[in-house]
């Protein structure tokens, strides 16, 4: 079945079965690894993606399901040279160990910081309780997505007192900011 | 990078600084690849596992049904595997069952396919005729001993029984018995700990290939050289034909220490036989049931103290499940042992330690190793006699806390860095546990009157582990490091030592740079691989930091002295000068090895002497509140103050020591393999529970810095384990604040909390007060 959506912000047109998982076709067929499997049935959010803007696991929705729609995975939140302040957060401030939680916290993190610019630890610790990190104890986590917070905040202040476009350290998903 | 110009290299002063961590960026990018995420070789193929489904029994056939068509399915048994053992300590254990199953998902039969789904089918077309055998499920049949179910190979254990492993240790008094009659108060009690699963979020997974050199294989691990080494004798290889690298790995906590050897065997068969590249990646379900976990334990302690609370004697015996087989069952009793007497000062001490096998999945390592299951007995045996003399846990502790001039259990004089008695009084002040404790007094009789059904609760606990391995161990072990120069005044470290999370990567990087004036950018950290890297012991035992890190803190230091000799003789700038020396020497490499400090004596045979070069301390409290109708347990806070030498990156320190509380709390709380018959039945992420960010308190952590004077960047000591061995007794004491319910058995679910409250599970304890 040929399927069509955008994929961090690209128009991709695939040709698979329907009822294949979304996290098999991005590893397997799109070779973006950075989405990863730790249980493979719903509960430790580590294939994390958006779809339209909302977190949800891959290994849960089927590639039928994403027709016309809009995926965001971690290789969407930034690029080398240009790291999210949610992906620059966690590699200064402790919310990154192993790593292997990380892409999927990101975007969970990510998502929220869409909806809501300051959340509350309250409010972070819910998002992310889908999430399940076994390395940092989820301090350093909370820490870095309060710290991404004030620096999104703090680009969004730049950006509307110089008059310039979208900062090349924000995200560059085609996903509405 | 060294900036041209300069005339000295920028001494880059990065010790102690939180800076960025080296394996950040791929990480936030999704662009680090762990062993799933490898581009697929040519002709790749994946590998699958059929495992035993009983607990014990003999191995009548195994068939494959001829409706079935395996043509392009490989299959490897018992009768492929050149040498079945997988070498580890005891040599005990098959690398597939051939005619006896010890435990429940023993590996029997290896299959490979492309094809995911045909292999997948392929496992249920392989029937397995095993002829069940009376199992031995509990330590205390183990014990008993009349079902014999380990046959113990030359040098091991004790004939005929299921006895693994036993020790002894001794103190003081001979006759401990004569002395606890003469002491005041006497008081025993029993204490349990339950299994736990490590629970990387990476499951085990290897890719193993073979070509001309030999044997080559990728994966997730902690410690390549185990695997290097199971490889050679499994195979009969010389060791130059075994290469075995690292991949980004996803989290380890031991789980990834010894077990991935047995893997990487498996993928290895499945490759030479197939001829063509294997990977094995394990679902959850297959990680949570076939790989190891924490040993259960059960400590029976009976103390004597004075009439003013000053310890007197100890007497305790510990008692480990080891599993079907011995993997590395004796060291985790040992350090066991060697933590059983906590932080306190025992001038008699009695202890025995005995690991007997049972048909269950092998236990194996897992941060603390042994040490958390016999700290929470000791302190909740403290916290119990405390209530049984009247006074406050905390009083009694801090009374008989070990200091500086102590000798521990072991008879180990305790010279330097000891900051018990810092940490204690650092978690009393920054929790203000004595007017907490009031005021939550208070709070809960204005609950109780007003009917509310929620009790809070502060307890704490103090311990301590022990950094590097145990007793001889590192000098035994003579573990190397290296760190060659490279063009431009580049550094690189070579070691053997993994970063699983932990954060050795950017860790090295710091010690190196302030070692010998070498930016932190302008170092490399080579993968560990064994062809690359020289032996540096595995990356376990609170030893990465402390002991490689040291060595790597001296070959660093030897490259930056021969540069610097070199400028002051030639000139030019510290990158001029290594270019000129590298032209000359061809090539510029320090090669150091772990030399203990020269005071560390001990004795195997005895059991006496100096268990660790030094320790690291800690002291956790825990404010909770417990549901009384629901027994539901949250933790609200948890300060941790933990001494750790000197924090090379204080962010990752206190990484450590939460991520490592948190397992702890899990342990306590949620965390419970629910067994029937040898079988697990909760092998899933949605039934075996560990904590999400919700259920973890807010923490409140402290760094002590009490150095040691020969560990690293100015005295670091290992903290990896430490966390984990505190954070169950002290949240049990805060539960017994809020409820008065004294729990001595792991987990506190609320099914074994309401349980205890109805005096079904009471505490053990029998006190009896000496004539
Ligand atoms: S792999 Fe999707 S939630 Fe765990
Ligand atoms: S960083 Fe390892 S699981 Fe979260």
């Amino acid at each position: 079945m040929l399927i069509r959506f955008r994929l961090n912000g690209e128009t991709r047109e695939i040709d698979v079965a329907p009822m294949r998982r979304l996290l098999d076709v991005l590893r397997l067929d799109l070779r973006l690894t950075g989405t990863k499997e730790g249980c493979g049935e719903g509960e430790c959010g580590s294939c994390t993606v958006l779809l339209d803007g909302d977190a949800v696991n891959a290994c849960m929705v089927v590639i039928g399901q994403c027709d016309g729609r809009e995926i965001t995975s971690v290789e969407g939140l930034g690029s080398e040279k240009h790291l999210a302040p949610i992906q620059r957060a966690f590699v200064t401030d402790g919310g990154a160990q192993c790593g292997i939680c990380t892409p999927g916290v990101l975007v969970a993190a990510e998502s929220l910081l869409r909806r809501n610019a300051a959340p509350s630890d309250e409010q972070i610790r819910e998002a992310l309780a889908g999430n399940l990190c076994r390395c940092t104890g989820y301090e350093r986590i909370v820490e870095s997505v309060r710290v991404a917070a004030v620096e999104r905040a703090t680009l969004a202040r730049s950006k509307t007192s110089n008059g310039s476009p979208a900062s090349q350290r924000g995200t560059k998903s085609g996903a509405p900011q | 990078m060294t900036a041209p110009n300069e005339k000295e290299p920028k001494s880059a002063g990065v010790v102690g600084k939180s800076i960025s961590r080296s394996d950040g960026v791929a990480k936030v990018l999704g662009t680090a690849r762990y062993v799933d995420d490898l581009p697929a070789l040519p002709g790749e193929i994946h590998g699958a596992t059929v495992r035993s489904p009983v607990p014990r029994g003999r191995i009548r056939s195994v068939r494959f049904d001829p409706s079935f068509d395996w043509s392009d399915v490989i299959v490897v048994q018992a009768s492929d595997v050149p040498v079945n053992v997988v070498a580890l300590i005891a040599d005990d254990q098959p690398v597939l069952a051939a005619k006896q199953v010890n435990h429940a998902y023993e590996p029997i039969v290896l299959l490979a396919c492309a094809d995911r789904r045909k292999l997948t089918l392929a496992k249920l077309a392989v029937h397995l005729d095993i002829e069940p055998l009376v199992p031995v499920l509990d330590v205390a049949t183990a014990l008993e001993g009349s079902n014999v179910v380990w046959t113990a190979p030359a040098g091991f254990g004790e004939p005929n029984t299921n006895v693994v492993k036993r020790y002894v240790l001794t103190k003081g008094e001979v006759d401990v018995d004569a002395e606890l009659a003469r002491c005041a108060h006497v008081l025993s009690g029993a204490y349990s700990t339950h299994h736990q699963e490590q629970l990387y979020i990476e499951p085990q997974g290897v890719l193993s290939w073979w070509d001309d050199d030999g044997v080559h294989l990728v994966g997730s691990m902690q410690c390549p050289f185990y695997v290097h080494k199971a490889l050679v004798k499994a195979f009969a290889l010389e060791p130059h034909q075994v290469d075995v690298a690292q991949a980004v790995t996803g989290g380890g906590f031991g789980g990834k220490e010894e077990y991935p050897s047995i893997l990487a065997i498996h993928a290895a068969l499945l490759s030479r036989k197939s001829g063509r590249p294997v990977r094995m990646i394990y679902d959850r379900t297959e990680d949570i049931e076939a790989t190891t976990k924490r040993h259960p334990c059960l400590c029976e302690i009976t103390t004597g103290c004075d009439a003013d609370g000053t310890l007197r004697v100890l007497k305790m015996r510990v008692v480990m499940d080891a599993g079907a087989y011995v993997t590395l069952t004796p060291v985790v009793l040992s350090r066991g042992l060697l933590h059983a007497a906590g932080t306190y000062r025992w001038p008699n001490v009695f202890m025995e330690a005995i690991a007997v096998a049972t048909n269950t999945p092998p236990n194996g390592a897992f941060r603390g190793f042994g040490a958390p299951q016999t700290i929470w007995a000791i302190e909740r045996h403290m916290d119990a006699l405390a209530a049984y003399l009247g006074t406050d846990p905390m009083v009694l502790k801090r009374k008989n806390v070990l200091v500086e001039g102590d000798t521990t259990a072991t008879g180990q004089l305790l010279r330097t860095s000891v900051s018990s008695l810092e940490c204690l009084d650092k978690g009393s002040s920054a929790s203000r546990y004595v007017e907490r404790r009031a005021e939550i007094e208070k709070e809960n009789r204005r609950r109780a009157q007003r009917g509310e059904r929620k009790r809070l609760g502060i307890g704490a606990s103090i311990f301590m582990h022990g950094a590097g391995f145990t007793g001889s161990g590192e000098r035994v072990l003579q573990g190397k490091a290296a760190v060659d120069l490279l063009p431009g005044g580049r550094l690189r470290i070579r070691t053997a030592s993994t970063d699983i999370g932990q954060g050795t990567e950017t860790v090295f990087r710091q010690i190196a740079s302030d070692a010998c004036g070498v930016a932190v950018e302008d170092i490399d950290f080579a993968v560990p691989s064994t062809k690359v890297v020289p032996n540096s012991g595995p990356t376990v035992a609170s030893r990465t930091v402390m002991v490689v890190g040291s060595v790597v803190e001296a070959c660093a230091r030897e490259i930056g002295d021969r540069v610097k000799t070199e400028q002051v003789e030639q000139g030019g700038t510290f990158a001029e000068a290594a270019d000129r020396l590298l032209v000359k020497e061809g090539s510029v490499t320090a090669l150091h090895q772990y030399e203990p400090p020269p005071f560390v004596h001990w004795d195997d045979e005895a059991y006496k002497g100096d268990a660790y070069p030094c320790f690291a301390w800690m002291c956790d409290v825990a404010e909770v509140e417990v549901d009384l109708d629901t027994f539901e347990t949250d933790v609200k806070k948890l300060y941790l103050i933990g001494d750790v030498g000197k924090a090379i990156h204080p962010t990752m320190c206190k990484g450590q020591l939460e991520g490592g509380s948190l397992q702890a709390m899990g342990w306590a709380l949620f965390e419970e393999v629910v067994w029937k018959d040898g079988l697990i039945q909760n092998p899933r992420m949605t039934n075996y529970i560990i904590p999400t960010a919700l259920d973890a308190p807010v923490f409140d952590t402290t760094l002590v810095e009490c150095p040691f004077p020969y560990g690293p960047g100015g005295g670091a000591k290992g903290i990896g384990e430490l966390p984990m061995d505190g954070g169950a007794p002290a949240i049990a004491a805060a539960v017994e604040h809020a409820t008065g319910i004294a729990v001595h058995h792991l987990p506190l679910t609320p099914e074994r909390l309401f349980e205890a409250s109805l005096g079904r599970l009471s505490p053990t304890s029998t006190f009896h007060p000496a004539a």
